[in-house]
């Protein structure tokens, strides 16, 4: 069966009209802001509660947080977490391995969640690639650092996300 | 026996004995009641009200279910059995009321407390407490008490059970805890801060129901969900403790006593418990050969086969089985010396217990019978440091009105005892005096290990059979927990230790370290720990220790039992059985097991008594012909509680123990 004639179809057909919505369209975008982000040199934004790279935190008086309640070793669903501890010179619980295995890791957060005194805590970097997977086995020294390092945004962050909880 | 009474619990109607508790009937109609100071093996003080229980037309108040016997208890008015409620909301609310006071000055620091995980009041807390508090004052603290090397105390945490006061005053006999003050000041102290003073100390860690009383050699290493448990045997003592071992990896974190009312209740002593530390230290854990008078690193190829030659070349070889071995490897080694023509002997501390007479060198009596007893004879022994389990229940015993009498040397055995004297011319009075005594039948005679050591050990052994053969038996005392298993399997020669060692040649050394082997012989030592046998041998085989391999024991009354593996032997070295077994291939004759499981069913089959696990074989009670007694003392057989075997002397807490006991004691001025 034929197709029954349309005199604005043909009209469309003759100034063609699909091209030039076409084009109209392409011109919207190429003037509207842009959706990506020049990846390296611009991030886009992250929430307070991103769970990135872990980090273990310290009191502002310097005194490492961590007291080696182990309840994040035992709730790491992957088991990424081992924790070995004594009595320190000072009769304080302390932890002497705190090993987080990075590629065990599946960024839960639960570890976080279970820390009585906010000491291990997944702070905002994402980028932590390393050329070999050796350097993904974070031991204590390596987390400390990272907790020094980052301290002032997650103190941020946790502020931020207080009320919330 | 009195009649029984009916008591409903929860619309379950049950019968009970009326010296029941409330607590007790509940228990046995299936309801659990949560407490924190009651506890079925100490006295009742119903001091902390957690096991509050509703009596449904009794006083309107709720009743401490652990301090109410059922007798009391008075029947309905229609003459319809007395009812108690266990889930009302009257209990609910009281439970929750004492929770709530209990937790006001309990600090909320189970991060770092080391019960946590397996504390009463958490999992109690679960329960009946609520989310958040009330209380808005200040919390208390309490200093903390020195306790000793073992003990460590955070008395901020106590709730005040006192249950490690009874337990020190009425089972360890050392009255040196107790509590002052009352109300909010309530306190547990030690008499004027004194250190414990008893070999049983350390079960208060376990009678905690809180991180009050914790462990401090275990101190902040472990958590308990991430411990691999294993139920097994003790070979510190004869007595063959049942202990539960907790294992991190591959290292030995803990030991806890299990509970076995025919053997330890359920404690454990100090040894036992603490010993762990010393599995880790001056380990075997390669094969040794001595080559120019020094011991050299070898493989266990050159080991096996350098025991191998020395044991064909010899003309006359013997075969010694020290304190800590279990029954198969004994066997497996008694094997091997029949294939080479050698003797065998477990004696090694010289003890003339009789081969072949098992009612002679275990007795005829239970431990458990020491509670039926209303007099107990001590021979020769000093059970706080022999048995310090088994010297708490003779106090319990003793607390029960049992009469103890002792011959031996003088020590405080933590409860009143007659000392008869000190030697052999005492004993014969003594079995004069029991003869005619009128309550000659419920005398039960323990002999310890030093009163056998003499030449005439089977004259003594003779004479307490024959004043135990009118009373309720006779218990042989063992101090090794090899000892009753060597004895069962036949590993003895006719002479005892200085004849097995007479001109032998070759000298198979399985980890006996207390005694020094002449010059001369070759010496192989199989063992774990490198001890004075270690010192003296040409060829060392690493072997297991009592908890990294299975293996039976036999215990001083003669109960089998089996001990578990609950880690892996380090290093190289292997079960002894194991070694045995390859040497025995090395010599071109293997044995003929090539498992644990075929070798226990060896045993079984010729020595059916160490077989039947747990079970005590009825013997027939053969007297020993009397003999003449010598003259003399008997003397003590342990010098230092802490330091009587290869593991406890690699110890480093047994040897800071041993240290302090040596101290002289501190005592207060009048």
């Amino acid at each position: 069966m034929a197709s029954k004639f349309s005199a604005s179809r043909a009209a469309k057909y003759l100034v063609f009209w699909d091209f030039l919505s076409g084009f109209r369209l392409g011109l919207k975008y190429f003037f509207a802001p842009k959706a990506t982000v020049n990846y390296p040199h611009e991030k886009g934004p992250l929430s307070p509660r991103f769970r990135g790279e872990h980090a273990l935190r310290r009191y502002p008086n310097g005194e490492e947080r961590c007291i080696a309640c182990k309840l994040c070793e035992a709730i790491c669903p992957a088991q990424a977490i081992t924790i070995d501890a004594e009595p320190r010179e000072d009769g304080s619980r302390r932890t002497t391995r705190y090993d987080i295995d990075m590629t065990k890791c599946i960024y839960c957060g639960f570890c976080q969640e279970a820390c009585p005194v906010d000491a291990i805590v997944q702070g905002p970097n994402f980028e932590f690639a390393t050329e070999t997977r050796e350097e993904l086995f974070y031991d204590k020294d390596k987390l400390l650092e990272n907790g020094d390092r980052w301290e002032a945004e997650i103190a941020r962050n946790i502020e931020i996300d207080a009320p919330y909880r | 026996m009195t009649e029984l009474r009916k008591v409903v619990i929860d619309d379950l109607e049950i019968e009970v004995e009326p010296e029941f508790t409330l607590l007790q009937a509940c228990e046995q109609a299936g309801v659990e009641i949560p407490r924190f100071c009651y506890h079925e093996r100490l006295s009742i003080a119903g001091n902390c009200r957690m096991c509050l229980v509703e009596v449904v037309g009794g006083p309107p108040k709720p009743t401490a279910s652990c301090a109410f016997q059922v007798k009391d208890l008075r029947p309905g008015r229609d003459g319809s059995p007395p009812r108690v409620s266990t889930n009302s909301p009257m209990v609910r609310k009281a439970r929750e009321g004492v929770m709530e006071f209990l937790l006001i000055n309990h600090p909320l620091d189970c991060p770092i407390c080391d019960q946590g995980g397996e504390c009463d009041l958490q999992d109690q807390a679960m329960a009946y407490g609520v989310d958040f508090s009330r209380y808005r004052e200040p919390k208390r603290a309490v200093e903390d008490l020195d306790l000793g090397p073992l003990v460590e105390t955070h008395m901020t945490r106590c709730i005040s059970c006192t249950r490690c006061v009874r337990f020190t005053t009425e089972v360890a006999g050392v009255e040196q805890m107790g509590q002052t003050g009352r109300g909010e000041d309530a306190e547990i102290t030690s008499y004027l801060n004194s250190t414990l003073d008893s070999n049983l100390q350390g079960n208060i860690i376990d009678l905690c129901p809180v991180g009050a009383l914790t462990s401090k050699p275990y101190a902040f290493t472990a958590r308990p969900w991430e411990l691999r448990k294993t139920e097994t045997i003790d070979a510190m003592d004869a007595l063959g403790s049942n202990i539960r071992v907790d294992a991190k990896g591959s290292s030995i974190m803990r030991i806890l006593p299990r509970n076995h009312d025919g053997v330890n209740e359920e404690w454990i002593s100090d040894k036992t418990r603490f010993v762990w530390d010393g599995l880790r230290s001056r380990r075997l854990d390669r094969p040794y050969v001595r080559k120019g008078g020094k011991l050299q690193a070898a493989t266990w190829d050159d080991a096996l086969g350098a025991a191998a030659k020395a044991l064909a070349r010899g003309n006359s070889a013997a075969a010694i089985a020290g304190d800590l071995a279990p029954v198969e490897a004994m066997y497996a080694l008694k094997r091997l010396m029949e294939g080479c023509g050698g003797k065998v002997e477990c004696r090694v501390d010289g003890a003339r217990l009789p081969a072949g007479n098992r009612s002679a060198y275990v007795g005829n009596a239970r431990i458990e019978d020491v509670g039926r007893a209303g007099r107990i004879v001590l021979v020769g022994c000093n059970p706080r440091v022999e048995a310090p389990v088994f010297n708490a229940r003779i106090r319990a015993a003793w607390l029960a009105g049992a009469e103890i009498v002792a011959v031996g040397q003088t020590a405080d055995l933590t409860y009143e005892c007659r000392h008869a004297g000190t030697g052999r011319d005492s004993l014969t009075a003594l079995a004069q005096e029991t003869f005619e005594r009128p309550d000659a039948d419920r005398t039960m005679v323990v002999v310890g290990q030093g009163a056998l050591r003499g030449a005439d050990g089977e004259a003594v052994l003779s004479l307490a059979m024959r004043i135990a053969g009118q009373g309720l038996g006779m218990l042989v005392l063992h101090s090794a927990a090899s000892r009753v298993g060597g004895m069962d399997i036949g590993f003895n020669c006719d002479g005892g230790i200085d004849a097995a060692l007479e001109g032998a040649d070759t000298v198979y050394n399985l980890g006996a370290d207390e005694l020094d082997i002449p010059e001369g012989p070759f010496v192989i030592y199989q063992g774990s720990h490198g001890d004075r046998g270690a010192k003296r041998a040409d060829v060392i085989l690493p072997g297991a220790a009592y908890t990294e391999e299975h293996g039976t024991f036999v215990n001083t009354e003669g109960r089998p039992q089996l001990a578990a593996q609950a880690a892996f032997p380090p290093g190289e070295s292997k079960s002894n059985w194991a070694i045995v077994r390859a040497l025995s291939s090395a010599m071109g004759n293997p044995l003929p097991f090539n498992t644990i499981g075929q070798l226990q069913r060896e045993i079984a089959e010729h020595h059916p008594v160490v077989a039947s696990l747990d079970e005590i074989a009825d013997c027939e009670w053969r007297p020993l012909p009397e003999g003449k007694l010598l003259k003399g003392e008997f003397p003590p057989i342990i010098e230092n509680f802490y330091q009587t075997n290869p593991i406890a002397r690699a110890s480093a807490i047994m040897a800071e123990l041993a240290a302090s006991s040596d101290r002289p004691k501190q005592v207060a001025a009048e």
